[in-house]
């Protein structure tokens, strides 16, 4: 009778469980295969792209000239735990890095974010997913990633900016092994950062018609003592015939990159036509 | 026996010319695998290389496609060409025990350079509209501008063609592949070129993105009565829109921003429509024909068909802007050039 009685409650937490998790995953569309279908415009609402670990309000750059425009806006962080457990030398790179950040910065060059940054970053992202692969295009910089699904045979062979990517299911979450990461990319304005050898494992779950979880494992012996974690929503644009527009950003920043090589008094950029 | 990479393409070619004649019947045959959302699958990666010109030699009117004679001869000519280089680079060996030619391995660039047989096609050029093949004449006062690879042409701003150059000024004064803004054949449309002919193709239910290699771009084509943008919205790429006709996929894109030639050196491309079509016609080709529609600089329209050939590999990152020291080179060494002539330029 006992074990009756351990058994019906047994079915009765995993009917629960079930149901939870059926209504999580309520009005979320869905391939005709089944699979969860993220395609669509996501964008996260943090403000970790200045600093990923938590801080107060402070002054931005150029403050005689910008004001209010460029301060830097308190936020709570996403990382579980707070900091990033950097070994000494990593920390003390950080710090020196912080030192004129925004002029290392490498978005201040308009280079390609790199993983996970460019999830965070305050643009928009399109997933279009198919079967054996899924796009993401991210409107900063036009970068962008290939998604293989199911496809481990298919392994990084050239580092790049933003990585290589393979894909697989764990249930309804899509799991995405980021790998061949160049070293250059930071995760925010602040100087954090990372080696070569870096492993992104990504995890995107359903939570609502318009809302994914996101999660982003870090793993760099050279960098960090231990790995870490994390964590925010992705939103869902749901305004009509919302799209992403072009942003192709070298051309605004050429006169940063190469200004000093600027024969003096010549214009700067071009006039719409 | 080894054979020379350069004749390959044409050993390719002639093995295969009297299929591709005789294959538009098999290819009638052919069934368009489709997506899980039953739309036709035109997903993967795509070559668009090609060695068919793209206005038609004038001695073939408007003859589309090469007859089988005229395919021989192409394909003699050809082989002559490449033995005649043959030749001359052996003379420039002065090493009386060097190997044979054919056994040498070429030069650097042969590895990155892309080649296609003359026989894919068997086309006489790639516009089959004007009937004639050629790029009709431009309309009254539209600018033609060149850029190349030798000396910079003195020209005026916006410099929209893609490599060379007006000046050394500024990063405006050179062509807009050498400041990684557009590729020089990823368009839209897609030319072929010299190398990273390479474009993929992914689809959804209801968006189709045609992402190419070159300049890591990647064009979303919402496939849904969507309005176009606001007419100040105006894009390096333009925006698209995309239906199904039958099997082929059609695109068209406009608001451009004026700031790229319209098509062959000519115009400025603000009022052009672009319609491009897709249509897989094999298990290893799609079909792609483009439609230029722009009356601020062609009398008339521009039709051309450029067969794109599956590829067994993957798109890589072409960081081109994160790469380009080339740009601070070009700057700095023509600074460098005007202080050591005294800081008198003129």
């Amino acid at each position: 009778m006992k074990n009756f009685k351990n058994k019906m409650l047994s079915v009765l937490v995993l009917s629960l469980f079930a149901a939870g998790a059926s209504a999580q995953l309520d009005g979320f569309p869905r391939t005709p295969s089944g699979k969860p279908d993220f395609s669509g415009i996501w964008q996260a609402m943090t403000k970790a792209h200045y600093d990923i670990e938590p801080h107060a309000a402070a002054y931005g750059p150029h403050p005689g000239q910008m004001g209010a425009l460029s301060a830097i806006p308190g936020s709570q962080g996403i990382i579980e735990g707070g900091r990033i457990p950097y070994t000494e030398a990593a920390r003390r790179q950080r710090d020196e890095n912080r030192i004129g950040a925004i002029d290392k910065d490498p978005l201040t060059k308009c280079y390609m974010p790199g993983v996970p940054r460019a999830n965070y970053l305050p643009f928009p992202f399109q997933i279009v997913q198919s079967t054996e692969v899924i796009l993401i295009a991210y409107e900063f910089a036009e970068s962008n990633r290939i998604l293989y699904v199911d496809q481990p045979e298919i392994q990084s062979q050239v580092d790049a900016w933003m990585g290589h990517s393979n894909a697989e299911w764990d249930g309804d979450t899509l799991v995405v092994r980021v790998t061949g990461q160049m070293p250059d990319t930071w995760f925010d304005r602040s100087g954090n950062h990372h080696s070569w050898e870096m492993v992104v494992e990504e995890r995107w779950t359903p939570m609502g018609p318009n809302h994914v979880q996101y999660e982003a494992t870090m793993t760099d012996p050279n960098t960090y003592t231990q790995p870490w974690k994390v964590t925010f929503p992705l939103y869902r644009h749901v305004a009509k015939n919302y799209q992403l527009l072009e942003f192709k950003c070298a051309e605004f920043a050429e006169e940063y990159l190469y200004g000093e090589w600027r024969k003096e008094g010549t214009p700067i950029g071009n006039l719409p036509q | 026996m080894n054979i020379n990479k350069r004749l390959l393409p044409i050993a390719l070619a002639a093995t295969c010319n009297v299929a591709l004649l005789h294959g538009a019947q098999a290819q009638t045959d052919y069934e368009v695998p489709r997506t899980e959302w039953g739309h036709p699958d035109l997903q993967g990666v795509w070559n668009f290389s090609s060695n068919t010109p793209m206005q038609r030699p004038s001695r073939y009117g408007t003859q589309e496609f090469l007859t089988e004679e005229q395919l021989q001869e192409a394909v003699e000519r050809q082989t002559r060409s490449a033995a005649a280089a043959e030749a001359a680079a052996a003379q420039r060996v002065i090493d009386p025990d060097a190997p044979p030619v054919t056994d040498n391995p070429g030069g650097y660039n042969d590895f990155w350079i892309e080649v296609a047989g003359i026989g894919d096609t068997v086309r006489t050029s790639h516009i089959v509209y004007p009937e004639n093949g050629r790029v009709p004449p431009a309309v009254e006062g539209a600018p033609r501008a060149f850029g190349g690879l030798g000396p910079d042409i003195p020209g005026i701003r916006p410099v929209r063609y893609v490599v060379g150059g007006i000046a050394k000024d500024g990063p405006e004064d050179r062509g807009l592949s050498e400041r990684c803004i557009v590729g020089f054949n990823s368009g839209p449309p897609f030319v072929p070129s010299l190398y990273n002919n390479n474009m993929q193709i992914v689809q959804n239910q209801d968006t189709v993105v045609i992402f190419t290699e070159m300049i890591h771009d990647a064009r979303i084509v919402p496939l849904m009565d969507a309005p176009s943008l606001d007419d100040d919205i105006r894009l390096w790429s333009g925006d698209s829109r995309g239906w199904w006709e039958q099997d082929s996929l059609v695109v068209q894109t406009r608001n451009f921003n004026g700031h790229r030639q319209t098509f062959n050196s000519t115009g400025a491309n603000y009022d052009m429509v672009l319609t491009e079509r897709f249509t897989r016609t094999a298990y290893e080709t799609v079909d792609y024909a483009f439609t230029i529609d722009d009356p601020s600089t062609f009398t008339d329209k521009i039709t051309a068909i450029i067969p794109m050939t599956k590829v067994a590999g993957q798109i890589y990152e072409y960081a081109c802007h994160e790469g380009n020291y080339g740009m601070v080179n070009i700057l700095r060494g023509e600074r460098m050039a005007e202080q050591r002539a005294g800081g008198d330029d003129s």
